[in-house]
């Protein structure tokens, strides 16, 4: 019955996202407030049917109801209740209902929380949000109805993807849907200013709250999506520049040039048309990684069940919103005031080429993404596109960047002084370089590369703590006083700190990670012992141990570091899943300090069973760099200043983030 | 400065980074994707021996030969011809017998295929879509 009711509500939300899309635009094109005001009560209602069916979902699978047919596709009675829950959403239908029901979630917040929004500007931005949760709702409707029933019932379910059972279902894809979804906002702010031809910095005030936000959600839903992969896939590596990775790092690249962008916009109202044209851009990124990841046109190694003809549905919208943002751009960006004058090395000219390098990267990545599919349209060849690839693309343009970010903050709005903000930076170029000529003698000058890369990303640290050293005036007053400004330092500019010194952790992480590993394949029999990294593994025995629903042999190793003390075991396995006779590979993971020790197993061969160890030095630094810059993006939105005149915008970013946890 | 020179500053640089992306993409396309390959793409044309290409298509049943320590030896074969892979490491979870499998490496002289790379896939009814594709033309394989 519940389902049933699910289902309805699922239609009675496509009936007013339909309404949403037409009477507030209608209403704001004829000036008749009561009509644009239409929109506020039918976006939250359409949230509250959107969670109805959601939860619906989720009973199902809770009950593991297997008359409905998703249900009995994707889940096992035998099942920890936590991954039946997850399990409403670690499949095609499921995860579609998410991808509504957060979209549905940002059009309400819009409605309840934007009061001080102009009323045309927000009949527009509702319309704009209506008309993308009726294309989705539509999708959802027709092509991937998780309500079908299944007549008769069967008695127990086909079980989840065991490589999906795993608390990184429960927090990767409803973050990355956050910061995916959150910018279909920044996009319908940008519409609806086009659709009314005019812009200022107010609306650029506007917007960069929820950028912001969206930035903070991907940010971190990236990161998770990246540990996740590289401790559950068992082959040890952090980015695979995959596809569906890229899918989901280009709105990344896009989303913090357009965060950029904002900031020039709101304080020197310049950048307008190109911020409009960011906004537009990063969602339709969004947009075409859902498409990618959806259709499994790519082939990818993160790719589960997907269905061709469901994508085609996808491109048809894909090209509907896209194409229709550009078009609406293309005939009203000239109507929109060109803003403020700025000299090229000012405060304005580093967004500027903070922007440049960004987009330049993603086009970079986006083309190395689609040229496969591109070459087989037009001439059957199929190629492939790998990390060497992006390693001399995308590498190149993103290093410049990394050195010139401790200069951005530094420099003076309108006309900035490159040689004053390169003198203030001495001290931190100094210790950076210091750092990595000392590294470099002290790793026997193992890796020039290492040596530099740690100096780099010594560099954005150093850089990022030099700017809020300068801003109390360290040096310069006395500890007291310059304590008592750190206090009084409006938090956007600890959000700008940390979300830079962050970027420089996870620049650490990579570059320690992709220099200096070690890595060994060897057989193992009882008793051997593997060194690697500094430590001593002895493979003590391989044991039988039975989980809930499935079976796994364990291999126990018993870690020893130098000198001989015993730290503790790794245990990594081979697990069977009966229910889809499915094999996994568990890894056991040891962290040291910021580093780990990472052993997955193979086959029993007659010398012995095959392991695979790698010592990876700083990789934790990798996930932690990004939640620092995810904490900088949130401490930045409960920013004063963000909040002045708009005091309701920051129970929204409470709403948001209580959304995510 | 005049508003037309900032204005030109600004572009000028955005075209200088924009040739410099186009120019590292063009030469990274030439050099650095790899082709994909059936089997039976070997017999008519040939691959340099060194050139990284992928090799997909079905795992021959019997043909998977462990022993040598860590490494492992199998064919990859479809209706027409087949290949000698030699791989050190982990196989996937899924590698198993008439199953669809990519795997990624150079060919060597003595025509065996040597792979660093055999791609794994989450799902067990999934089938590399290269491989599908060719294999329902062949009529080998039929989609379930």
């Amino acid at each position: 019955m519940s389902v049933e009711l699910g289902h309805f509500a699922l239609v009675l939300a496509l009936a007013l996202a339909l309404v949403q899309s037409a009477a507030p635009l209608m209403g704001a094109r004829i000036g008749s407030l009561p009509l644009m005001r239409v929109g506020e009560p039918v976006a939250i209602t359409g949230f509250a049917l959107v969670a109805a069916a959601f939860a619906a979902l989720v009973l199902a699978y809770v009950q593991s109801d297997f008359s409905v047919l998703n249900v009995w596709e994707n889940s096992h009675s035998a099942k920890p209740l936590l991954f039946k829950i997850t399990g409403a959403w670690g499949n095609h239908e499921g995860s579609m209902l998410l991808w509504v029901l957060i979209l549905a979630l940002f059009g309400a917040l819009v409605a309840a929380f934007g009061r001080n929004l102009p009323p045309t500007l927000k009949a527009n931005v509702l319309a704009v949000q209506g008309l993308i949760a009726s294309a989705f709702l539509l999708f959802i409707l027709f092509t991937s109805n998780p309500f079908n029933r299944l007549q008769p019932a069967p008695i127990e379910g086909r079980d989840l993807n065991p490589i999906l059972q795993d608390i990184g279902l429960a927090i990767h894809p409803p973050l990355l849907y956050l910061g995916y979804v959150g910018f279909s906002i920044s996009f319908s702010f940008a519409v609806a200013a086009l659709i009314e031809g005019r812009i200022d910095a107010a609306w650029a005030r506007w917007v960069r709250p929820w950028t912001l936000a969206a930035w903070a959600f991907l940010t971190g839903g990236i990161a998770m999506g990246s540990y996740w992969a590289y401790y559950e896939l068992g082959w040890g590596g952090f980015w695979f520049w995959d596809p569906v990775e890229n899918a989901s790092f280009l709105p990344w690249l896009s989303g913090t040039a357009l965060l950029h962008s904002a900031i020039v916009m709101e304080k020197r109202s310049a950048l307008k048309i190109w911020t409009v044209l960011l906004a537009i851009l990063t969602f339709s990124l969004s947009l075409l990684g859902t498409f990618l990841v959806r259709s499994g046109v790519l082939t990818s190694v993160h790719t589960f069940a997907s269905d061709p003809t469901r994508g085609v549905f996808i491109l048809a919208i894909l090209v509907f919103f896209i194409g229709g943002a550009l078009a609406l751009f293309a005939v009203r960006a000239a109507a929109l005031a060109p803003g403020g004058l700025f000299h090229p090395i000012s405060r304005e000219g580093a967004l500027v080429l903070n922007n440049l390098l960004l987009t330049t990267a993603a086009a970079t990545v986006l083309v190395g993404t689609l040229y496969p599919l591109l070459i087989e349209a037009l001439t059957g060849e199929k190629i492939s596109v790998g990390a060497p690839f992006f390693n001399l693309t995308f590498v190149p343009l993103f290093l410049p960047l990394l050195v010139a970010v401790p200069f951005g903050p530094l420099l003076a709005w309108k006309r900035g002084d490159l040689l004053a903000a390169a003198q203030r930076l001495q001290i931190a170029f100094a210790a950076a370089a210091l750092s990595g000529i000392v590294s470099y003698f002290l790793m026997d000058r193992a890796s020039a590369f290492a040596a530099l890369g740690l100096a780099l990303g010594l560099w954005l640290i150093f850089g990022a703590l030099t700017d809020l050293c300068l801003k109390i005036g360290i040096g310069k007053v006395p500890p007291s006083v310059a304590l008592g400004r750190l206090a009084g330092l409006p938090l956007s500019m600890f959000g700008t700190a940390l979300a830079h010194a962050g970027l420089g952790l996870t620049a650490l992480g990579v570059v320690a990670v992709t220099t200096l590993e070690a890595e060994s394949i060897l057989t193992m029999r009882p008793g051997q012992v593997a060194e690697i990294g500094g430590y001593s593994l002895t493979f003590e025995n391989l044991r039988p141990f039975t989980g809930p629903n499935y079976t796994e042999d364990r291999a126990v190793f018993a870690v020893t570091g130098e000198g001989g003390a015993s730290l503790g075991e790794i245990v990594s396995s081979k697990r069977f899943y009966a229910a889809r006779g499915m094999p996994t590979t568990e890894a056991g993971i040891r962290t040291f300090g910021l580093s780990q020790l990472y052993v997955s197993i193979g086959d029993e061969t007659a010398s012995g069973l095959v392991v695979r160890i790698w010592w990876k030095p700083l990789v934790t630094l990798i996930w932690l760099g990004a939640l620092v810059m995810m904490v900088g993006g949130a401490v930045s939105l409960f920013d004063r200043r963000l909040r002045v005149g708009v005091p309701a915008r920051r129970k929204l970013a409470v709403a948001a983030a209580g959304e995510g946890a | 400065m005049t508003r037309k020179q900032k204005r030109l500053a600004i572009i000028g640089t955005g075209m200088g980074f924009l040739a410099l992306a186009a120019g590292l993409t063009f030469y990274a396309l030439g050099q650095q994707t790899s082709y994909f390959y059936m089997p039976a793409d070997l017999l008519s044309q040939h691959a340099a021996a060194g050139e990284r290409i992928r090799l997909g298509g079905l795992v021959q049943p019997g043909s998977i030969k462990r022993g040598e320590g860590t490494r492992v030896r199998f064919v990859v074969a479809d209706s027409e011809n087949e290949v000698e892979v030699v791989y050190q490491g982990i196989l996937p979870d899924l590698f198993r017998e008439e199953q669809g499998v990519v795997t990624e490496g150079t060919l060597g002289s003595d025509g065996v295929f040597v792979a660093d790379t055999v791609l794994a896939k989450h799902d067990e009814t999934y089938m590399p879509r290269e491989v599908a594709e060719r294999l329902k033309e062949e009529g080998v394989w039929q989609e379930q």
